[in-house]
Parts: C-alpha cells; structure tokens; sequence
C-alpha cells in the first residue's frame, strides 16, 4: 500500500469518529500550544534582558567588589563582607592612564525614600560623577546631568528616572522643583531618558546624585583607612576586542591588586558577555523548567492518543482480519495505524503551534507585576513541536499499531 | 477417491493436500478438527465440501486459504509447499493466489463497493485497480451499483461484491465458506449460477463449503466430511453426465 493511500484511508477511519477524533486532537493541542506559548514567554524574557544590559552600554567592564560566584552574576556577593572598592581605586585606574581605557564611573548605590508634595517613592538611589551619562549611555532628556561642579559642592541635585518623576511630580514640570531625601532638600536637575526595558531593577526607577552628596549627606561609608567606598566601577573600552578586554583586565588586576596589597583578587572584573551568560543561564533554566511543565500535558496528550488508538484497534478487529484474509502485510496494517496516529497527533501539533503562537504574541502585550513580558516567537519551538508531536504520534502509536498488525487472521476474522 | 482429478492427468494440481491434521487445544482437552485429510484438486475444478456441522470443513478451508496453519501434514498450492511460511509470505500468496467468499459477506461497512473490490489491489500495488475493480463488478453484474455501501445494497448483491473482491487479482482458486448460507431460496440460486458461471467460463478452480445438496449438485465433484476425516469424494451427476 503507498503513502498516499494509506493517508487516504486514515483520514476516512478518522472521519468516522469525528468527536473521538476531535477531543484526541484536542489534548494534544493543548499541550503543543501550552509549551509554545511558555517556551516563546521564556524566550521573550531572555532577549529583553539581553537587549536591556546591552542598553546600558557598550565597550563596558564592570569592576565590583569582592569575589563573586560565577553562575550567581552581579547579584550573590558571596563574600560582600568586606567591601574594598574605593573611590580612590577609580581615581587610580583614571589617573593610570591605561591603553584601551576611554572613561570610568564609579557609582555607589543606596536604597531611600522621596517626597514631594503628598507623593513619596522608595527606589534606589544612585551616587554618579559627571561621566555617567556617557559611560552608561543614560541621558537627561530634559535639565542638565550631574556636573563636576555639583560634585565638588556635593551639591543636593539630583535626576530622576522617568517613573520617579511621573509618580512624585504628576502632571508638573519636575526640573528646578525640590523634593526631600533623608530630611534634606534636593532640587531636581533633570529628568532622565526613558530606558524602557525592565531587567531586576529598571532604570526608569532610579534616581541619580552626586557621589560625593550620597558621600556625605545621604550614606556615608568609608572604609578603615577612611577612603570612601564604591559599589561599582565602570569602565568604557575603545573597542570590544577580546584582546583590549583582556588587555584591560589584566593591567587594572594587576593595579587593584597593588593597591590592595593582595595576591588573590578582592574583586571581580566582568565584561557585559559574561553577565549576559550568567542571566541567560538563568533565564535559561527557567524557560526549560517551563517548558517541561507544559511538556507533561503533551505527554497527557499523547497518551490519549495511545488509549484511543487501543480503542480502535479493539473496534476494527474484524476489520483488519478481513484487511489481512485479502493479503494486507503486517506491514500494511502497522502503517495504517500509525498514520491515523500521527495524522492525528500532528494535526494538534500544528493547531498547537498556531495557538500557542497567538498566546505567545498576545501575552507579550499583558503586563506582569508592572512589566511587561516580550513574548518571542522563534521558529524553534514551532519546529520543535510540531517533530515532538510526530514523534509522540509514533512512540504513543507504535503499540496499537503493532497489537493490530500481529492479530492471526483467523481470530480477527471471528471477533464479535 | 481422487477420481475428481484424474482428469487432470499429471499436470500440477491447484490444491495438494497430504495428511492434514487440526488440531485444537482448548485448556486439557484436545478438539481434533481435522484427522489427516488427503486429496488432490486440479486446475478449473469445481468442488463442494459437505458434513455435519462440526466436521472440520471451515477448518479445512481456513488452512487452504492460508488463514491458519496445520498442525501437521503438507499442503502444495500450485505446487509450492506452503509449510514455515512468514506471515508476509502468506499475506501474498492470500492476496495474489486466494479468493475469499465468507457466508456474513465481510465487507468493511464505510467502503463503496468499488473501494472494496480495489481493496485486494491496494495491498497488491496493482495501478490499474480502478478500472480492474470496474469490470469485476460488472462480471457480478453490480455495474450499477459501484458507489454503493454494503449497508445500501441487498443480501445478494453484497455477496456479489464479494465475489468481485475474490475475483479481482485473478487467484488461483476460490474459497467459498456457506456462499449461500445467508440468503432466500432465490438469491442463493442466482449466486450458485454466478459460481458455476465463473468457473465455467474462466475455469476458475473454486472451493465451496455447503450444506445444500441443491447447490452441490451444480459442482463436478463432492467431497464429504465426517469428524474431521474425509469419508467420501466423489463426482457428481452433472460431472458424470459431462455438461
Ligand atoms: N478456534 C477453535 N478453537 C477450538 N476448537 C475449534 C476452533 N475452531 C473450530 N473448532 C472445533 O473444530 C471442529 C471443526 O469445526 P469447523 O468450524 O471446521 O466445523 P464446520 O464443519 O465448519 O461446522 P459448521 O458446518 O457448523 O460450520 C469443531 O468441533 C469445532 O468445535
Ligand atoms: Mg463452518
């Protein structure tokens, strides 16, 4: 029997059970549209927090204070206990003057309260010197960015994120108004550009004052030997050659080290590749885990299959002895029921695949929390759900197929 | 006793059975359905198989159409030994050498009868089925009802789009168990007729199980069954007479 028709006949047998057909099409949809719409969510949120690091600059080193896991990314500090990073250290590395070095900028960060008028917000306060904005590539959209004048005052400026200034100031021009952080007054200089994307903290939340102000006024930390203390030190390149990163790396290792008196490092230097591998991981791990959840109820679907294939091959028993009494191989008769398995089961793939591809871009306009989640329709889930469902077809088929094709022709002809 | 084929002289005959034993085993009990059958049919022979009931005369079809295997002697169809086949090898040789007429007709019910009758085709590969199962149907007389299901066709007329499916791949011999056993007076009068027809015509050698002394008097040559043994084989008056 060819191909073709034994899709023919398959499809007949298939039509004949419409209902029972169409529920077994049904699981199998459901799970198909329930692992495209996850994976494509997982996928989603990947590539925005790939595109919201990159956001924040490129050409970038991050230099942070102690030795950090290297899965855990920016975020463990498994050894915070004794921060060592200086505002003396950044000024060290400028003043080295090393090749491949464009800019640094020291930040350190601070979590406080801000009010104005009847409004307050909680967020993260960031301590900046004048290069900032251009290392981080984060500008003022409307006032003027922290000035080394500021920072020599310690001036109480500061600019504030876009949701900061919507939220305190609504309705109202924010530059020249004042605010209270701490019980002291700030005079907003500037709001910033809207960044948009929302990576763990976005920057649309963040509120930025001189570092020297955060210094004095606001957070004051200095170590032992009475250097102030910073949370992080960026450092622009002039290219992304592995060589300069590496080149790089190793002359402020070797300067920091110096510094510290150390052999082994008391800090971590990372490039934006490695924090996006360590998020990916992450991210990564996630997207897998919610892929298998959804993965189940493709293994429920496929069961059904298995379970309604068993059925038929009971209902038809003297169907395929009469199939077998004019010469159908055992051969013939496995094929049948396979196709009308896989038939089946790929009809849900693709139904799933539409589906789930529907979900994936409609939940990409739904906001979660306060973000709002990018689903990404990449073929790969597509294809691989619709080569998962043949094969579910085939694995979940094979058993009833292959009980049809061994029946002796004689008992399947006598079956009541 | 193997007077219905000496007139075949020494060519090969369809049908050589040697010894056939059946043997059933039901928990202790042994039902012996067949207790070493001998007989020769030559090419074109028209045969009735006749016995009480329960003398093993479906058995004996079932092992003749290669549906079960004996559970010893020999059995040549057209003098091939047909012994450890595989199972693929007897699905071939059912579909190119064997026609089947069952006495509950068989048919698939969501099938025309020209789906039916191009069904032995469909496992055969044969591209001009359409057309070959076209003029089996009309051989039956059915050419007016090719796109009729079984549940939209008499008695009668399903049995002969059975007889078309047994006939369409041009076997070498038909197997009809009780053609007639589910039909009036009349009807099973008119499939006899298409029986005899056929084998006249086409020299197609055919098998038919029955209980009917009417309808084995229209074949050449009866043999009789009793407990699994043949207990007479001869030809009948229509044969003797020569017609
Ligand atoms: N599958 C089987 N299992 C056990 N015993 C069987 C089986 N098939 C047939 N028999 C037994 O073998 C013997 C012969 O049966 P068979 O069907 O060949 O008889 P028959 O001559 O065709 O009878 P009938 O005229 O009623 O159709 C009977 O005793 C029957 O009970
Ligand atoms: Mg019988």
């Amino acid at each position: 029997m060819s191909l073709a028709d034994g899709v023919r006949l398959a499809l007949r047998a298939l039509a004949a059970n419409k209902l029972r057909t169409s529920l077994t099409v049904l699981g199998m949809v459901i799970g198909v549209a329930a692992v495209i719409a996850l994976m494509s969510l997982g996928a989603g949120a990947q590539a925005s927090i790939e595109a919201n690091i990159r956001g924040t600059g490129s050409n970038l080193l991050f230099i942070s204070p102690g030795v950090q896991s290297a899965t855990g990314g920016r975020f463990v500090d498994v050894s915070a206990t004794s921060p060592t990073l200086t505002l003396a250290d950044a000024e060290a590395i400028r003043d080295a003057a090393i090749p491949g070095i464009v800019d640094i900028a020291p930040t350190r960060n601070t979590n406080a309260s801000l009010v104005a008028g009847g409004n307050a917000f909680s967020t993260q306060i960031i301590g900046v010197t004048p290069s900032y904005a251009e290392v981080r590539t984060f500008q003022p959209q409307a006032g003027r960015f922290i000035t080394d004048d500021d920072l020599r005052r310690r001036a109480r400026v500061i600019a504030l994120g876009q949701t900061i200034a919507t939220e305190l100031f609504p309705g109202q021009n924010p530059i020249g108004a004042t605010l209270r952080l701490n019980n002291q007054t700030f005079t907003v200089i500037a709001v910033m550009e809207e960044s948009g994307q929302a990576t763990f903290q976005s920057r649309d939340n963040q509120a930025l004052v001189p570092l020297t102000t955060l210094q004095t006024r606001i957070s004051p930390s200095r170590t032992l030997a009475g250097d102030d203390i910073v949370s992080e030190i960026s450092v622009t390149l002039a290219d992304e050659d592995e060589a300069t990163i590496e080149a790089v790396t190793n002359e402020v290792s070797a300067l920091l080290r110096l510094r510290h008196d150390v052999t082994e490092d008391d800090f971590t230097i990372r490039t934006q590749q490695d924090i996006i591998e360590a998020l990916g991981e992450v991210t990564g791990t996630l997207t897998l885990f919610l892929g298998a959840i959804a993965g189940i109820s493709l293994l429920v679907g496929g069961i059904g299959i298995m379970n309604i294939m068993l059925v038929s091959v009971t209902e038809r028993t003297r169907e395929i002895g009469i199939r077998k009494a004019i010469g159908a191989r055992r051969r013939d008769i496995l094929v049948q029921f396979l196709i009308e398995a896989v038939l089946v089961s790929l009809g849900g793939g693709i139904a799933g695949a539409v589906i789930g591809g529907l979900l994936a871009t409609y939940m990409g306009g739904v906001s979660f929390g306060g973000r709002s989640l990018e689903g990404a329709l990449t073929p790969e889930p597509v294809i691989l759900a619709l080569a998962v469902s043949v094969a579910i077809g085939l694995v979940f088929g094979i058993y009833p197929a292959n009980r049809a094709a061994r029946l002796r022709p004689i008992e399947a002809l006598r079956y009541e | 006793m193997e007077s219905g084929s000496q007139e075949n002289g020494n060519a090969t005959p369809v049908v050589r059975v040697q010894d056939l034993v059946k043997t059933y085993h039901m928990g202790l009990i042994d039902v012996h359905a067949l207790r070493g059958v001998s007989f020769d049919i030559g090419k074109g022979e028209i045969v009735a198989i006749m016995g009480h009931s329960g003398s093993g005369k479906s058995t004996l079809l079932n092992l003749l159409g290669c549906l079960d295997a004996p559970t010893a002697g020999s059995y040549f169809l057209d003098g091939e030994l047909v012994g450890d086949l595989s199972d693929d090898a007897l699905a071939a040789i059912r579909n190119r050498k064997i026609g089947f007429v069952f006495q509950s007709f068989n048919l698939l019910a969501r099938m025309s009868a020209l789906e039916q009758v191009e069904m032995p085709l469909l496992y055969a590969r044969d591209r001009q089925r359409r057309q070959r199962a076209e003029e089996a149907l009309a051989v039956v007389g059915l050419e007016d009802r090719m796109h009729h299901k079984p549940s939209e066709l008499s008695g009668g007329q399903q049995q002969r789009v059975a007889i078309a499916r047994a006939l369409v791949g041009n076997p070498s011999m038909v197997l009809a168990d009780e053609p007639t056993g589910n039909l009036d007076t009349a009807t099973a009068n008119e499939i006899m007729e298409l029986l005899v027809l056929l084998n006249e015509e086409r020299r197609i050698t055919t098998l038919i199980v029955t209980h009917e002394a009417d309808v084995a008097a229209r074949t050449q040559r009866v043999i009789r069954m009793v407990d699994g043994a043949v207990a007479a084989d001869d030809l009948t008056a229509r044969a003797e007479s020569g017609v």
